[in-house]
């Protein structure tokens, strides 16, 4: 399978060891890569900021960069539902809508039949899984706790859970926000802030050593939080809890 | 008739002094630019214990409600359901409301129509003042919390007592309820107990729930006996039969109607359901989301005034900004709500923030929607108050997809002029960055590098708000984008002969 990666801006900038390793684990997988180095933004962060057109325009331009490739896979559940939901609306164009239902947050294709499945793992520690909300209830990997609709595969989770010697723990409430939501985390800093401490106690509580995530904006708010009060655990994006357990990669699984 | 002569007496108040009462009396002061939902939640954070209880209480009413609809095995049908109901009646509202007005009629109610809170507020006090009502109580209405109504009443030297305990509660506390369903949800039983000893005269210290209620019941029970009119909201109105609906847990809208001879029912423009049979899904879907109840204690169903002589039912319908949002495609779902409150318990940002930190009637998720559509330049923050978790659309019994539309307020919005010019500029200036690779990386690569140099105390103060309560990630010394390039160009180097 032939896939374009897109590394989120954010990741690319503050958190490159994810990308590093989402790409150990698609080559591992037997995916050709293509890394197009003229991407920058999905455009998210305008789009909740409330500049929709600003969103869009960056949508337009995902499109010309991405429109080439079978597949387009993310570490990120949120970029993933920005485009999937935002370029159909932002343009007309048919290519959009294309582009748009070729998008994959990377759990999903790693669990896609047409790649091969990753080599056995081993991660020994106590793991509590942060749900993204956008990967949640905008992708639909995994179901809302609010939600009785039928059980959905939720593929980061069961990933995690073959690996060999991974206690996955579960904290009170499955699925509240760490608090980050973009342009929230500034202008609304204080509850934003509270959220994510609140998320942090409710994984210490179940005994999490590890806190992982199929996005890294949740994992910079809770980490950010965690290192102010003084918290011990380590906050791993999926990939590189992956890429380390199944030897894939040198630098992933480390914070810095 | 002495005492009647005494309550009107008292006040010295004019018409003139609150006829413009704003509908919303927290506009006053708080929405209107002074503060902003951001600074009233940040003190309402910083009691953290407080924070604690609040985010547990309501949490809790969120925990009721899943087990609830976990009892349901059709949940997501009967949603659907409910929220086509709503839709097809929003779609027809006209015919609907001269439907009801010929069935209400024909059974011996009076319907009136209210353009805005004023002219509801003016039928409302005419009825009384025609009847020569200086007592009033009322049941929970938030339509006429929405109309400033008691204060527009006690101005005019009527008396209204609120019947809902909750509601009593912040009417004593001169304050608005904070939550739709759950008016005092933001007290605790202490401060209760000392309203009451104070209010009340029941015994200081007193804090257990139910010896509250039975001192809030005896200081009710001869308030109702006093009363010359009763006032309740409605939950449904039904056009095919010309009934209003009334739902409530204390049994107080009954009590307050079945003393007094005057009924007056205050019901907003899109409470109406086409037949009495679709109320079936609505009323599961209400008690259940609302609290998790099965059912309300009391589902009462008006149809025409009593079979009394002397007895009267009034219906006074109210737009006061509904119609507007009606022809706002993006919005007008929102006339769907059937005002259960579960957008608020489930919201991450209403538990830790209160319900008074939204500055408006209707709290929440929901009121952020509501809001804008009313007064956007007094509630431009309400809808960026808010992660875009979703949490809110899933819970919504009638499916409003809220988080799509709080974010869609923030496009109308800032549009509209109701975002400062700083910040738009400061975002077209990164989306012009982000549409020029080149210029972008080198600018990226710059500040990560300055980021890495700079002694922690600055970089924190350059990175503030984020690093007022969060630390900032370590910043690594090369890009994704860097290190794929410097990949690349050791590859083409091994090729190279």
């Amino acid at each position: 399978m032939r896939v374009a990666l897109f590394v989120p801006c954010y990741v690319d900038q503050l958190r490159p060891t994810v990308g590093l390793a989402t790409l150990a684990l698609l080559e591992a997988v037997g995916c050709e890569v293509a890394y197009p180095e003229e991407q920058t933004c999905c455009g998210q962060p305008f789009a909740t900021a409330g500049e929709p057109r600003r969103a869009a325009a960056l949508g337009r331009r995902f499109v010309e960069v991405f429109e080439a490739f079978d597949a387009i896979v993310a570490p990120s559940g949120s970029c993933v539902a920005t485009l999937r939901h935002g370029l159909p609306r932002w343009s007309p164009d048919p290519r959009a809508h294309a582009v748009a239902a070729r998008t994959r947050e990377l759990c999903e294709l790693l669990g896609d039949p047409a790649t091969r499945p990753l080599p056995r793992g081993r991660y020994p520690h106590r793991v509590g899984i942060h749900a993204s909300c956008h990967a949640l209830r905008e992708l639909r990997l995994g179901s809302p706790s609010e939600s009785r609709e039928p059980p959905r595969p939720d593929p980061a989770r069961r990933l995690l859970s073959g690996l060999e010697g991974l206690e996955l723990v579960e904290p009170a409430r499955r699925d509240e926000c760490c608090g980050f939501g973009g342009v929230f985390a500034i202008e609304q800093e204080a509850v934003s802030a509270r959220m994510g401490l609140d998320r942090l106690t409710d994984h210490q509580r179940a005994g999490a050593e590890v806190i992982v995530s199929t996005d890294v904006s949740c994992l910079l708010q809770l980490e950010g939080v965690a290192r102010r009060h003084g918290h011990p655990q380590r906050f791993l994006h999926v990939a590189e809890v992956l890429a380390a357990a199944c030897g894939l990669d040198g630098d992933a699984g480390r914070t810095s | 008739m002495a005492d009647r002569g005494m309550a009107t007496g008292g006040r010295g108040l004019t018409e003139g002094d609150v006829a413009d009462t704003a509908p919303d009396w927290t506009d006053a002061g708080a929405a209107r630019g002074r503060t902003s939902h951001a600074s009233r939640a940040r003190r309402f954070v910083a009691d953290a214990a407080r924070t604690t209880w609040h985010d547990a209480s309501l949490w809790g009413v969120r925990a009721k409600r899943d087990a609830a609809a976990a009892q349901v095995p059709d949940w997501e049908t009967l949603r659907e359901d409910a929220a086509s109901t709503k839709r097809d009646a929003l779609a027809r509202l006209p015919e609907l409301w001269r439907r009801f007005e010929e069935r209400a009629s024909a059974a011996g109610a009076q319907v009136h129509w209210a353009r805005d809170a004023r002219e509801h507020n003016e039928i409302v006090a005419r009825l009384l003042r025609d009847r020569h009502v200086s007592r009033v109580v009322k049941s929970k209405s938030m339509l006429t919390e929405e109309c400033g109504l008691n204060p527009f009443l006690e101005a005019r030297g009527i008396e209204v007592v609120d019947t809902d305990l909750g509601e009593r509660i912040v009417q004593l506390r001169h304050e608005p309820p904070s939550h739709i369903v759950m008016p005092a949800i933001h007290l605790r039983r202490q401060e209760v107990g000392a309203l009451f000893a104070r209010e009340m005269g029941s015994a200081p210290g007193l804090e257990d729930p139910d010896a509250l209620t039975a001192v809030a019941r005896r200081d009710l029970r001869g308030r109702f006996l006093a009363a010359e009119a009763g006032i309740t909201g409605v939950n449904f109105a039904v056009a095919e039969s010309g009934a209003i609906v009334v739902v409530t847990n204390e049994g107080n809208a009954d009590l307050g109607t079945a003393l007094p001879p005057l009924h007056i029912a205050c019901v907003g423009l899109e409470k109406i359901v086409p037949e009495t049979r679709d109320l079936a899904p609505l009323l599961r879907l209400l008690a259940r989301s609302a609290t998790g109840q099965a059912i309300t204690t009391y589902t009462s169903h008006f149809r025409g005034p009593r079979p009394l002589p002397g007895s009267e039912l009034h219906v006074v319908v109210v737009d006061n900004g509904r119609s507007r949002l009606l022809a706002r495609p993006d919005f007008e779902e929102a006339l769907a709500c059937i005002r259960c409150g579960a957008c608020l318990n489930t919201c991450p940002v209403y538990r830790r923030s209160g319900g008074h930190s939204y500055a408006t009637t209707v709290p929440g998720p929901i009121g952020s929607v509501l809001a804008p559509a009313r007064d956007p330049g007094a509630h431009a923050d309400l809808p960026r108050a808010c992660s875009l978790c979703g949490s809110c659309s899933e819970v919504c019994p009638v499916k409003v997809p809220l988080h799509r539309q709080l974010l869609a307020w923030r496009g109308v919005l800032a549009d509209e002029g109701h975002v400062p010019r700083h910040r738009r500029a400061a975002l077209a200036f990164l989306s012009a960055l982000m549409l020029r690779p080149t210029t972008y990386h080198v600018l990226a690569r710059v500040a990560r590098s300055l980021a890495r140099r700079l002694p922690a105390p600055i970089l924190d103060r350059l990175a503030a708000p984020w690093t007022r309560t969060r630390a900032l990630p370590p910043i690594p010394a090369q890009s994704f984008r860097e290190q794929m390039r410097a990949r690349r160009r050791r590859r083409e180097q091994e090729h190279r002969p």
